[in-house]
C-alpha cells in the first residue's frame, strides 16, 4: 500500500478555457475511487490529465511509482472504426503497446494470455471476429480484456456502463469489487448510487473537487 | 507473348511493376485501414510542385518530387496537428498548390517541355536499370518496416488516444511510416502517374477487404492481388499497345467489380 500518484494544484481545460481548476487529490493503492459530477464538470477532463493525454496548464501529478503499465484505460462508450481491419484477439493484445515497445515480437505466450482473457470475458468464440462484428456488450468488454492485459496497477474506467447490457450493471460492479482485489480503480460515472454503494472513495468534481467520501 | 521477354525494357518493366506492386499493396493496406486516401492523393499532386521546380532548375525531376512529397506529408501532419488547421482544407491546398507550381515551373523552363502525360499517366517501358536498384532497395525497406512494425502501427492507427495512454514512442514508427508513403507515391509515378496511383493504393486492399477484415491477411493478400492484377495488366497493355497504368487500373477494376459480385452472391464469405 501507499501513494501511486497525487494531483498538485491542477488546472486543465482547452484552448485556454478551464475546465478545471486547482484540483489536489492523492490516489493510493488499491482505492476504489469513484468519481460523479454534473455533465461538462471535468470528469473524464480530470481522467485525460491523469492518463497524460491531456497537459495541465497549471500544477502537477506527480507519480510515485512508475509509469510504466502503470494505467489500463477504458475509454468512454465505444466509438471506433467499425470497419478498421483488426480481430478481437488484437483488440486485447493492443493492450501490451508499453510492454512491447516497438522492437519486442507478440509471442505464443502473450496470445495464450489474451485467449484466456477473452474466454474469462465469454469472447472466446469472437477471438479471430472482426472486432467490427461485436455488439456494443461485447466490444466493452473487448476492450475491458485490452485494459487488463498487462496486469496495470490502475484501472481507469470512463463511464463503463454505458454499453453494458441491461439488468447487467449489478453483475459489472461485481466483477470491479472483484478486480479491485488486484487492481486500483479509477471510476469516472454518472450513477451517484452505484458510487455511493460500490466504491471506497467517492469524488464529486464540478471544475474543481466538491467532496470527498472515504 | 514470350518475344516481349526478350526485350530489356519490357523486363526492366516488369520488375519494376511486381516491385511496385508489393510496395503499393503493403503501404495501401495501412492507408486504407486508417482512411488516408484523399490525404495520399493531396501528397501525391503536391508532389508535382517539386517535379516542375526541380525540372526548371535542372536537377533529377523525381528528386524534387520526393522532396515534395515527404515535405507535404510531414507539412500537413504538423500543421493539422501542431497548429489546428482542418486537415481536408490543408489537403484541398497542398494539392491544388502543387499542381499549380508544378505546372507553372515546367512552362517557364525554356527549351522543350517534359512529356507530361507521362508524369501524369505514367509509363512503365520508360523504367531504367538504376530506377530498378531504387525501386528493389526501397521495395526491401518497406517489408522490413511492416515486418517488424506492423502491429505497433495498426494497433495504435486503430486507437490513437488509447496508445497515448502507453508509455510508447509512437511518434518513431509514425513519422517512418508518413516517409515510406511519401516515397511510394513517387517510386510509383513512372509506373503509375499521378493521376492514377491512388488506384494502385486503394483497389488491391478493395479486393483484400472482401476476403479478410485482419490486416495481417490483408497486409499478405493485397500485394500479392496487385502484382497478379498489373502482371496481367502489363501484357496485356503490350499486346493492345494501351499505356499500361490505364489497363492495369482497369483490370483492377475490372478484378474488383468481379469478386464484389461474387461474393454478393455467395460464392463464398
Amino acid at each position: 500500500m501507499g501513494t501511486l500518484f497525487e494531483l498538485k494544484q491542477v488546472t486543465a481545460g482547452y484552448d485556454g478555457n478551464p475546465v478545471l481548476e486547482n484540483v489536489d487529490f492523492r490516489v493510493e493503492e488499491f482505492d476504489f475511487i469513484g468519481i460523479t459530477g454534473p455533465n461538462g464538470g471535468g470528469k473524464t477532463t480530470l481522467l485525460k490529465v491523469i492518463l497524460g493525454l491531456l497537459k495541465p496548464s497549471g500544477g502537477t501529478v506527480a507519480f510515485s511509482v512508475p509509469l510504466r503499465n502503470l494505467f489500463g484505460y477504458l475509454p468512454q462508450q465505444n466509438v471506433f472504426d467499425k470497419q478498421f481491419p483488426l480481430t478481437v484477439e488484437d483488440v486485447a493484445l493492443s493492450g501490451l503497446l508499453s510492454e512491447k515497445g516497438i522492437w519486442k515480437r507478440y509471442t505464443r505466450d502473450d496470445r495464450e494470455r489474451a485467449a484466456a482473457l477473452l474466454e474469462q470475458y465469454g469472447l472466446e468464440s469472437y477471438r479471430r471476429a472482426p472486432v467490427g462484428e461485436l455488439s456494443g456488450g461485447q466490444a466493452q468488454r473487448a476492450f475491458l480484456c485490452r485494459a487488463l492485459i498487462a496486469s496495470p496497477r490502475v484501472l481507469v474506467l470512463d463511464e463503463p456502463t454505458t454499453y453494458v447490457d441491461a439488468g447487467f450493471e449489478q453483475e459489472f460492479y461485481d466483477l470491479l469489487k472483484e478486480l479491485n482485489r488486484r487492481h486500483t480503480i479509477l471510476l469516472v460515472s454518472h450513477d451517484r448510487d452505484a458510487v455511493r454503494s460500490y466504491c471506497k472513495t467517492a469524488l464529486r468534481i464540478d471544475r474543481s473537487v466538491q467532496t470527498v467520501h472515504t | 507473348m514470350a518475344e516481349l521477354l526478350h526485350y530489356t525494357f519490357f523486363q526492366h518493366a516488369l520488375i519494376a511493376t511486381i516491385l511496385v506492386g508489393i510496395v503499393c499493396g503493403v503501404v495501401g493496406t495501412y492507408i486504407v485501414a486508417r482512411r488516408m486516401v484523399f490525404i495520399s492523393g493531396g501528397i501525391t499532386h503536391a508532389s508535382f510542385g517539386g517535379l516542375g521546380i526541380a525540372w526548371y532548375l535542372g536537377f533529377p525531376p523525381l528528386a524534387g518530387a520526393a522532396l515534395f512529397s515527404v515535405a507535404s506529408a510531414l507539412g500537413i501532419h504538423w500543421l493539422s496537428r501542431r497548429q489546428r488547421i482542418r486537415e481536408d482544407s490543408l489537403i484541398g491546398i497542398f494539392w491544388s498548390a502543387g499542381m499549380a507550381i508544378g505546372i507553372l515551373f515546367i512552362y517557364l523552363t525554356p527549351g522543350y517541355a517534359p512529356d507530361l502525360i507521362t508524369y501524369l499517366f505514367g509509363n512503365v517501358l520508360t523504367v531504367t536499370r538504376p530506377q530498378i536498384w531504387v525501386i528493389l532497395g526501397f521495395a526491401g525497406v518497406t517489408l522490413l518496416f511492416f515486418a517488424l512494425f506492423s502491429r505497433p502501427l495498426f494497433y495504435m492507427a486503430f486507437d490513437r488516444e488509447y496508445a497515448r495512454t502507453h508509455t510508447f514512442p509512437a511518434s518513431v514508427p509514425e513519422i517512418g511510416v508518413t516517409l515510406l508513403i511519401a516515397l511510394t507515391i513517387v517510386l510509383s509515378m513512372k509506373l503509375a502517374g499521378i493521376i492514377l496511383i491512388i488506384s494502385y493504393l486503394t483497389i488491391p486492399q478493395a479486393i483484400a477487404s472482401l476476403f479478410s477484415k485482419d490486416f495481417k491477411r490483408q497486409l499478405r493478400i493485397a500485394p500479392l492481388v496487385c502484382v497478379l492484377v498489373s502482371v496481367a495488366g502489363l501484357f496485356l497493355s503490350a499486346l493492345l499497345n494501351i499505356p499500361s497504368g490505364a489497363v492495369i487500373v482497369a483490370c483492377l477494376l475490372f478484378v474488383y467489380i468481379f469478386l464484389w459480385l461474387l461474393r454478393r452472391l455467395g460464392f463464398f464469405v
